[in-house]
């Protein structure tokens, strides 16, 4: 349903190219959910943002293929695309307090996005908009749908943002790291709130997150990316538990057990490299343990059925590295 | 919101008696100076300084002389200039207060849309040739002194180009609009443009600048995501919230001008306003106009912003909780 092929953004900035996304590829099919994760700064928003022309800038140079039902959206014309952002595609954003206008209601907000996309009236409109946040699980819709964002809080505001993204039926919703910005119970009510709402309207989700609990839980295939460039994509159940990069291994590493309070991201060793100066080779080089001649070179994405990584290690030495840190691990 | 209104007006109300309490006690309680000489002026004989002991309860202290003072002004209505002897401060000021409430809102809706009208027109048109052309004629305006605008006016309007082009435009002065509102909006066309240049650029620049800022808000992002027109999200989104920013500076501009801050231009233009009174009553010490005057300004400032403020939570709800 959703194509990107070697999907391309770079900036011109004072220091040189910056190049935020490096030759991504992925699909997402039906009713699939996709997770992408991969560090700050890594370019996953940039990269959906580019696919639905939101990236503002006047130094962007975005080039690749990003089909959506076998037609090209790259390069629509900004009236074009008008009727793909909200009617097919939805969003939701990171942070749910500055997402929404300070200034109107919710409910005129939802009501505005319906009238963009189809013709209803503003009373059936408005009917749709306190139906919507009935779903979404706001109390008392009907009342509610007269307040301002400012008097919701931030578990509310997202659902609010779910409702307003879901309000032409999307056919694929992307959520910018949809739970970051609130408390743990909230981020579990708020994924509950996706998946719940995924299986009714019967959209594709494309979800971006730091955090592979998020991944475990709701995503059937995911994309690791590093640098710009994606560094594994595969089935969920293949990635999280036989992951083949080691950037991935990091990441995994790097997921507090389930029951621990604190979601936060444990870093690995290193910091990220800066995209202005990605190197040749491996993106993940500098950082990597198993560090070898060869990854001077780029690797490019390979590997056994859907499962690829962008990795140098055969299989042999993946197997030797995984054994001799699992026995570490039960020692610990 | 009307309880926000409310309270609002009981602020203004305690603020207004404050600056009454100030003023009094700057003009009439400074220690060393005998505050009788100070009302009744320069040339003022031993007998009206008598009088004016007795009119404003010199020798009492100074509560009761507050409230002898107010009483003169807002009650009996009968502060008297000692120095023009006879004239009536209250009169002068109700006659001098429509001439300068003309000239401030006819010139205060011509910037406001020219404006807000630049300031949109330049962010919508960012990194276009209009946008730098807007924004330079925006300083320009601002860079220029009262007094020189008006003079140069004046001078085209009533002397360089009065017997050809200009020869419409009458002598100035000020007519009132209930006796030939034709006549009224014609004397002022020229004052309201003149003083409306000042603060036009002013205002296009701060709302360019806003609706900048404001385009690259989180919500901003939000109503791109919902597929709605770029136009739409300038104007119903990110102008909407940039306009809370452009009242506040409006009612600080507007209170001022309307307390006596266009003095220069009413000078400049021949237009018998509070201004005008404020000037000439500086120039002859004549104390009682003088705090008549002070205390319209002061009453309109504070009008001015308590209005302000109500506007303000009525564009922005968040305010209202406050
Ligand atoms: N307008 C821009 N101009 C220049 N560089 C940009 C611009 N927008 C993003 N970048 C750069 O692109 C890179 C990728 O940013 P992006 O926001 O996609 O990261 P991310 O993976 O979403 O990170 P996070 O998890 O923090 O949201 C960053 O290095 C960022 O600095
Ligand atoms: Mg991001």
């Amino acid at each position: 349903m959703l194509s990107v092929r070697d999907l391309r953004v770079s900036f011109a900035t004072r220091q040189g190219a910056l190049r935020a996304v490096d030759g991504l590829s992925f699909d997402v099919g039906s009713k699939e959910v996709l997770g992408i994760v991969g560090e700050s700064g890594s370019g996953k928003s940039v990269a959906m943002y580019s696919m639905l022309g939101l990236v503002r800038d006047s130094n962007v140079t975005i080039s690749g293929s990003v089909k959506f039902e076998g037609r090209e959206i790259l390069g629509l014309s900004d009236r074009e695309m008008q009727s793909v952002r909200g009617g097919d595609i939805g969003m939701i954003f990171q942070d749910p307090m500055t997402a929404l206008t300070p200034v109107y209601t919710v409910g005129w907000q939802i009501v505005e996005q319906i009238r963009a996309h189809t013709d209803m009236t503003k009373q059936q409109a408005r009917e749709r908009a306190i139906g919507l946040l009935g779903e979404v699980g706001i109390p008392d819709p009907k009342s509610r749908v007269d307040h301002y964002p400012h008097e919701f809080s931030g578990g509310m505001r997202q659902r609010v943002v779910i409702a307003m993204a879901l309000s032409c039926n999307p056919k694929l919703l992307i959520a910018d790291e949809p739970t970051t910005a609130l408390d743990v119970t909230t981020q579990a009510q708020i994924l509950d709130l996706m998946l719940k709402m995924q299986e009714s309207y019967g959209s594709s989700i494309v979800i971006i997150t730091h955090d592979m609990g998020v991944i475990a839980e709701m995503a059937h295939r995911v994309v690791v990316m590093y640098a710009g460039r994606p560094a594994e994509i595969g089935p969920e159940v293949d990635v999280v538990r036989y992951p083949r990069h080691p950037y991935t291994w990091g990441l995994l590493g790097a997921v507090p057990r389930v029951d621990s309070k604190n979601r936060r991201l444990v870093t690995i060793p290193g910091t990220s490299v800066s995209p202005l100066d990605v190197p040749e080779g491996c993106a993940f080089g500098p950082r990597c343990e198993h560090r070898m001649e060869i990854c001077d070179e780029r690797p490019v994405l390979h590997g056994p059925g859907d499962h690829l990584d962008a990795c140098w290690l055969s299989d042999a030495q993946r197997l030797a590295i995984r054994s001799a840190r699992s026995v570490a691990g039960g020692a610990s | 919101m009307r309880s926000f209104i409310i309270r609002r007006l009981i602020s203004a109300v305690l603020v207004l008696f404050a600056i009454s309490v100030m003023v009094f006690l700057i003009f009439f309680a400074t220690p060393g100076v005998d505050p009788a000489a100070r009302i009744a002026g320069r040339s003022a004989t031993p007998q009206i300084l008598e009088q004016v002991r007795a009119a404003f309860g010199l020798n009492r202290p100074i509560p009761i002389r507050y409230l002898l003072m107010m009483e003169h002004l807002f009650i009996k209505h009968d502060l008297t200039s000692y120095v023009n002897v006879g004239d009536r401060v209250l009169p002068q000021i109700l006659q001098a207060a429509p001439v300068t409430l003309s000239l401030v809102i006819g010139a205060a809706v011509i910037w406001l849309i020219v404006g807000v009208l630049g300031g949109v027109v330049a962010a919508a048109n960012r990194g276009k040739f209009i946008d730098p052309l807007i924004m330079f004629v925006g300083i320009a305006a601002v860079s220029v002194p009262a007094y020189w605008l008006g003079e140069v006016v004046n001078y085209f309007t009533q002397s360089k180009f009065h017997s050809s082009i200009f020869s419409w435009v009458p002598s100035s002065g000020y007519v009132s609009p209930t006796t030939n509102p034709w006549q009224w909006a014609l004397h002022l066309l020229f004052p309201w443009l003149t003083l409306a240049a000042l603060y036009a650029g002013i205002y296009a620049r701060v709302l360019r600048a806003e609706l900048v800022n404001a385009m690259n808000e989180d919500y901003v992002r939000t109503a791109r995501a919902k597929g709605l027109s770029e136009r739409r999200i300038l104007l119903r989104h990110a102008l909407r919230c940039s306009l809370i920013s452009i009242v506040s500076l409006f009612g600080l501009d507007f209170g001022a001008l309307i307390g006596g801050a266009a003095l220069l231009t009413e000078v400049v233009m021949g237009l018998p306003g509070i201004g005008m009174l404020t000037y000439n009553a500086l120039q002859n010490l004549d104390l009682p106009v003088l705090m008549g005057c002070v205390m319209y300004g002061a009453f309109f400032i504070v009008l001015a912003n308590a209005v302000v403020d109500v506007l303000y939570a009525w564009l922005d709800p968040r305010v209202r909780l406050a």
